[in-house]
């Protein structure tokens, strides 16, 4: 168990065949055309000295150490702007080259402050590992305290709760500026001055915390040497093993480095290999770790007889102990269907799959749902209607290929920031953006960012608005055939149905509140698109309507022939990182892992082999059955998994009231939360940052109580 | 004040672009039969003796018709007879007799400016008498193919300082695919010592005009943008002005004189720094970013302005493409030495006595234009250095004024012609100081943004500072060769990459300055 390190080759990957091949330093390599002479030498397994450069960002060429030789052309180019070109070959080590480099870290470090061994970055530091590969052994201008003019004295900002800017060692590579602009999109950064007097500004040149800087650590990820640096590395120092685990915030789902010290949680670090981050994260999975070791964490399992006992600490024995006996007992009294299961999409594929499986095998029943009951089992419902499976369409990365985006009821840079940024980024990039929505949310306008158009409709209206979009498609002959006549079933009628003047943006104007002219716009935009995506949020789905109005935007979706390619799709953006794993997990009460219905013998047959045991062939309760089974008295026991239903399921009462009803509820979480408070039982999690797997959260715990 | 006068007296006059004879302004040429007879430099208490010594006095023709521009770069009095013999005898001292016959203009070959300082600058009939839009006449005739080919074949290289073959750039432009192209002309004209791109443009805007859209019809831009400095008020003033006269007269815009081509112009106000004269830096300054150096490649042929394939060019490289199309490539092609094509338009100045402009054929010698042309020293002291090319110019010492002013000869002598500023220095200069300025103004000037730049003009200072006050002196030596080896083949520009020059230049060629 070390520090694990992804590789960093310099430049950024290039689409494409590899089809150009170079010989670097007489290895022969083959890379896609673009790719930098630097990236191909690093394929090829050649290092070449950096600052400047790294592959999350575009290259700038302005540290000068990565110069090489290349045969028939002039002087000594720098490798990271230079691209490949077929039978190129390149030196990347020469006598000439060495002497190049030593100047550069010889002007580096006659301006750098020379106490490598109490500087916070020690052991994690891009300039010293150069200082090291170049061989550099004096400073001929003068170092330290013999140094001519130098940016020594500038102060520390310590401004920001989570970093630090120790502006004395910067080395003015952009790094930063780049990261903030090119990943984040937040461009909160420049460079001041100019010459010597370059500096890295915060906004106008504010402290950090007074920019328009969101925290999300991009700059400070970018960063080579210990100008930005975290705060808990500054006061803990560097950790020493990394563990890979997933953010358990939001619905995008990003993957982390957990860098520890032993047991001691050092940082979060954004890991590269992540697909739905490739290494950018947001200000919460970032540095909102705090969760890790704060006080309040059940670290042993807890039980309480009755809600007006004191919590008590028990073994594990005792809770499961206890655990198991009260559902048997309240199976007996009441009936095989009297429990059952809450799963969450906060925890990993395994752990569902573990909690629906106890229900189905244990308990005997189906009475298993998921939090994505309340968020996203519209979207399971409708895109499975449209497309046959209850699956996003695309992974995050597909938005990088789209040319026009219709963003629907959701709003990604406060609820799914790293996926904002991605998006942000293709909008920059020139890709059009439609914005449905009745607020008017950041993305409308931001920095380089304005939506082509902004339909803020009534709630309440979403099908109308997208019935509407069709009708412009359907109409005006937007329709792609060759796609639907190729793929696409009943489009006859639908077409007839959409057509239908009430269906017009003229004829829905009214209620919609939307301009029946930004609607056609919106529709011809989408529909002429060379790649038009969809993505939507809980401001479709959390409605009455939101299996409907997903249905209408799979709709919109094959009309154009929108679907099957990147770039393209029905996206949902989910409330948590693994809804899409709970649910094909199976963990709704009609459907064993797969989608499979429990009303088909022949998939209840493999899992009654699987599991050595009957499973029932009736559909279980929902979540919202369970509530009412709950006052009504049949249903008497709960087990929850990772979920605070007390606090996010609709209709506060009337939980509370089903909670209160039961006899035993069973609290599975890192924390007392509010479902536990109001009703338990027991409680206990463990983060472990030992564990490496699809998703974080709890890992153990339970047992319960009685009134 | 001379032109009230002049008016007052009863003359016609019209202010011009300089002559570049800047010793003689305010200057007044007077048109005659004969040709333009000047008087120069002329103050306004001049005028009435002038006058009544005859100046206007025109025998054959009664109207008088003068032009001039008073000062600083003088005009002229255009008048209709010859000079009474009462000035031509010299009595008021400033009578010069035919402007064309002085010696320092029968020296010259003037293409590029040929009606700088002859023409009203505003005046869209006085430029087609002159020859005006013959070159885009001819252009328009022809393919952009052919357009890039004459340039190609003209030999035509950039007159901004690198000298990279203006026909070739284009054929780049012309080559790539686009929704959008630009040309971009570049007036930034940083260069200390330099003033020829404002003399165009003050003198004979159109010019640059008809060259810029020769441009976009070669390579098929529809937008173009003048980037001119801030320091410049007269020319934005009226080269906007001219643009404005070009557009009314369907020289811009659409359907330019009736063909298919499509082609406005913009004027845009420098940011005030040495380094947007770069050009990629400039190409920032115009999307309205910071002025900073953008590594190549992409060049900006192909990925220039907005990432669209752009044409850069100097002023003076797109005002010589005029006369190329008029008179044919190879007319253009038949001056010059070697592969330096065509004439250059070099700038005199520092301590030189006769300072100004000096258009002609390259495979002049560096001494006849400080000698001859230049008559030496102001200050009337032996001359000693040379600096060639603006502040990042090598200097050349007089052992060196055989050199003959072409690019190649120039690049073997470690030296550059850049944009033709040769600023003359006597022997009092001290050119360990020289070598420091070099370094100091890299330091003020640079962008920042590579390291051996940013950081090592600041240690060029500190080290040349203790070689001058015998701190380590030979060590000191060694390490100022090692930066400028450093800066020379480090740097992402031109900017560190020629501050070396100046630098060694002086090291090599007044080392003793350096021990002292
Ligand atoms: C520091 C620096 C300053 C420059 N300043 C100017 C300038 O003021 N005007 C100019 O035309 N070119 C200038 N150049 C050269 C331009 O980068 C570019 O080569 C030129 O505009 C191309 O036009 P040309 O091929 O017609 O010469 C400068 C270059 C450097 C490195
Ligand atoms: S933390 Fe993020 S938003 Fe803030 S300056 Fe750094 S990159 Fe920009
Ligand atoms: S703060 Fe870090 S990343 Fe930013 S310029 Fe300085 S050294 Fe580079
Ligand atoms: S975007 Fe979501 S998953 Fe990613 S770090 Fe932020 S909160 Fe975590
Ligand atoms: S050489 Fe100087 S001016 Fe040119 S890019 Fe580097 S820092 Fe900027
Ligand atoms: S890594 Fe290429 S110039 Fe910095």
């Amino acid at each position: 168990m070390s520090l694990l390190k992804e590789p960093d080759y310099g430049t950024p990957a290039r689409e494409g065949e590899a089809t150009v091949e170079v010989t670097i330093d007489g290895v022969a390599v083959t890379v896609p055309p673009g790719t930098s002479v630097m990236r191909a030498a690093k394929q090829a397994g050649l290092d070449i000295p950096k600052l400047c450069a790294t592959d999350s960002l575009e290259a700038f060429g302005s540290c000068r150490l990565c110069v090489v030789e290349i045969d028939g052309a002039r002087g000594t180019p720098a490798s990271c702007t230079t691209p490949v070109a077929p039978g190129m070959v390149v030196r990347t080590q020469t006598e000439k080259l060495g002497k190049l480099r030593r100047g550069v870290m010889e002007l580096y470090i006659s301006d750098h402050p020379l106490d490598c061994l109490t500087c916070s970055a020690n052991g994690d530091c891009e300039l010293q590992d150069m200082a090291g590969v170049t061989g550099l052994r004096e400073v001929r201008y003068g170092s330290g305290v013999d140094a001519g003019a130098n940016h020594m004295d500038l102060l520390k900002d310590t401004s920001n709760p989570y970093f630090d800017f120790d502006a004395s060692k910067c080395i003015a590579c952009s790094r930063c500026v780049r990261a903030c602009d090119e990943v984040q999109g937040t461009i909160a950064l420049t460079i001041s001055g100019r010459g010597f007097d370059s500096k890295v500004a915060a906004g106008a040149g504010v402290p950090f915390m007074e920019s328009d800087c969101v925290s999300c650590g991009a700059c400070v990820q970018a960063c080579p040497t210990a100008t930005l640096q975290e705060k808990s590395v500054v006061e803990l120092g560097m950790p020493t093993r990394s563990v890979i685990t997933t953010c358990a915030y939001c619905g995008v789902g990003c993957s982390f480095k957990a860098e520890l010290r032993g047991d001691e949680l050092v940082r979060m670090v954004p890991y590269k290999d992540g697909g739905a981050n490739e290494g950018h994260s947001c200000v919460k999975g970032r540095f909102a770790f705090g969760y890790a070791s704060h006080p309040d964490r059940v670290m042993k399992p807890m039980l309480r007889e009755s809600i007006a006992d004191e919590w008590r600490e028990v073994s594990w024995e005792e809770a499961i102990g206890f655990t198991a006996r009260r559902l048997r007992e309240i199976q007996a009294e009441h009936g095989a269907g009297s429990i059952g299961a809450i799963t969450s999409s906060r925890t990993t594929n395994e752990e569902v799959y573990a909690v629906q499986k106890l229900v189905r095998a244990v308990f005997g029943n189906n009475n298993v749902d998921t939090c994505a009951r309340v968020c996203h089992s519209p979207t399971g419902y409708g895109l499975k209607q449209t497309f046959g499976t209850s699956a996003g369409t695309q992974d995050f990365k597909s938005v990088e290929k789209a040319d026009v985006i219709l963003l629907i009821g959701a709003n990604p840079t406060d609820a799914h920031p790293v996926f904002a940024s991605r998006m942000k980024r293709r909008l920059r990039q020139g890709a059009k953006l439609v914005v449905i929505d009745p607020r008017r949310i950041d993305l409308v306008r931001t920095p380089h960012i304005e939506a082509a158009h902004h339909l803020a409709l009534q709630p309440g209206t979403n099908v109308a608005v997208l019935n509407a979009l069709a009708h412009v498609i359907v109409t005006e002959g937007l329709v792609d055939r060759a796609f639907t006549e190729e793929r696409c079933e009943e489009v006859a009628g639908w077409e007839t149905f959409i057509a239908r003047p009430e269906h017009s943006p003229e004829a829905v104007a009214e209620i919609t509140g939307v301009a029946a002219e930004d609607m056609r716009a919106a529709a011809r935009l989408y529909a002429g698109a060379g790649n038009g995506a969809i993505y939507y949020g809980l401001g479709v789905t959390e409605h009455s309507q939101g299996s409907t109005t997903v249905m209408a935007m799979a709709n919109l979706a094959m009309a154009t022939g929108n679907i099957g390619r990147d770039g393209v799709g029905v996206n949902p953006l989910r409330g948590q990182n693994n809804v899409q794993g709970s649910c094909d997990m199976g963990s709704f009460p009609h459907e064993l892992p797969g989608y499979r219905h429990v009303g088909d013998d022949d998939v209840r047959d493999i899992y009654e082999q699987l599991w050595g045991t009957p499973i029932l062939s009736e559909p279980g309760l929902r979540i919202p059955n369970m509530f009412d089974s709950a006052i009504d008295g049949s249903f008497r026991a709960l087990f929850v998994q990772g979920e605070d239903i007390a606090q996010s399921d609709p209709n506060t009462q009337h939980v509370h009231a089903a909670l209160a009803a039961l006899d035993l509820v069973v609290v599975q979480d890192l924390f007392v939360n509010e479902t536990a408070k109001s009703r338990t039982s027991c409680c206990r999690a463990r983060r472990s940052w030992r564990r490496t797997a699809r998703s974080p959260t709890p890992s153990a715990g339970s047992t319960g109580s009685a009134r | 004040m001379v032109a009230e006068r002049l008016t007052a007296a009863g003359a016609d006059v019209v202010r011009t672009g300089s002559r570049g004879m800047l010793w003689l302004e305010p200057l007044v040429e007077v048109e005659t039969p004969a040709g333009r007879v000047g008087y120069g430099p002329v103050a306004p208490e001049d005028v009435d003796g002038l006058v009544a010594a005859g100046m206007l006095a025109a025998p054959e023709r009664p109207t008088r018709r003068a032009e001039t521009s008073d000062s600083p770069e003088g005009g002229r009095v255009v008048h209709p007879g010859p000079a009474s013999p009462a000035i031509r005898h010299g009595e008021s001292g400033v009578y010069l007799g035919l402007v064309e016959d002085l010696p320092w203009m029968r020296r010259q070959q003037r293409v590029t400016f040929a009606r700088v300082g002859v023409v009203d600058p505003l005046s869209a009939d006085d430029y087609v008498t002159h020859g005006g839009l013959t070159g885009l006449r001819a252009a328009l005739r022809t393919s952009p193919t052919a357009v890039v080919e004459a340039v190609v074949e003209s030999g035509l290289r950039g007159r901004g300082g690198a000298g990279f073959p203006t026909g070739i750039k284009w054929r780049t432009v012309l080559g790539a695919e686009a929704d959008v192209k630009f040309v971009c002309c570049n007036a930034d004209e940083g260069d200390s010592g330099t003033f020829a791109d404002r003399m165009l443009i003050e003198g004979d805007p159109f010019t640059l005009i008809e060259g810029m859209t020769i441009a976009a019809h070669a390579v098929g831009a529809t937008e173009g943008y003048v980037y001119l400095r801030s320091e410049y008020p007269d020319a934005v003033e009226t080269l906007t002005a001219a643009i404005g006269v070009a557009r009314e007269r369907g020289w811009l815009g659409e359907r330019i004189l009736d063909s298919d081509l499509t082609f406005d112009l913009h004027v845009r106000v420098g940011a005030g720094a040495y380094i947007c004269g770069e050009e990629t830096s400039m190409l920032e300054s115009l999307e309205g970013k910071r002025g900073q150096v953008r590594a190549k490649p992409p060049i900006p042929a192909l990925e220039g302005l907005f990432g669209r394939p752009t044409v850069v060019n100097n002023v003076l490289s797109l005002a010589s493409v005029p006369a190329i199309l008029a008179d044919g490539a190879a007319s253009y092609a038949a001056l010059g030495v070697g592969r330096s094509r065509g004439t250059s338009v070099f700038q005199l100045g520092g301590n030189v006595a006769r300072g100004g402009i000096v258009e002609t054929a390259f495979g002049i010698t560096l001494g006849e234009l400080v000698e001859d042309l230049g008559g030496g020293t102001a200050s009337g002291r032996p001359a000693r250095a040379v600096q060639v090319g603006g502040p990042l110019g090598a200097y050349l010492p007089v052992e060196k004024f055989d050199l003959s002013m072409d690019y190649e000869a120039f690049t073997e002598a470690g030296a550059m012609l850049g944009h033709g500023g040769i600023v003359v220095f006597d022997d009092t200069v001290d050119m360990a100081a020289m070598a420091r300025f070099a370094f100091s103004f890299c330091a003020e000037e640079s962008c920042g943004k590579c390291t051996p730049c940013r950081v090592g003009a600041v240690r060029g200072v500190e080290t040349i500072d203790r070689i001058r006050t015998g701190q380590d002196r030979e060590k000191n030596l060694v390490l100022l060769e090692d930066l400028c080896e450093l800066m020379t083949d480090g740097s992402l520009c031109a900017m560190g990459g020629l501050t070396p020059m100046p630098v060694r230049s002086a090291v090599q060629h007044f080392g003793e300055d350096f021990t002292r």
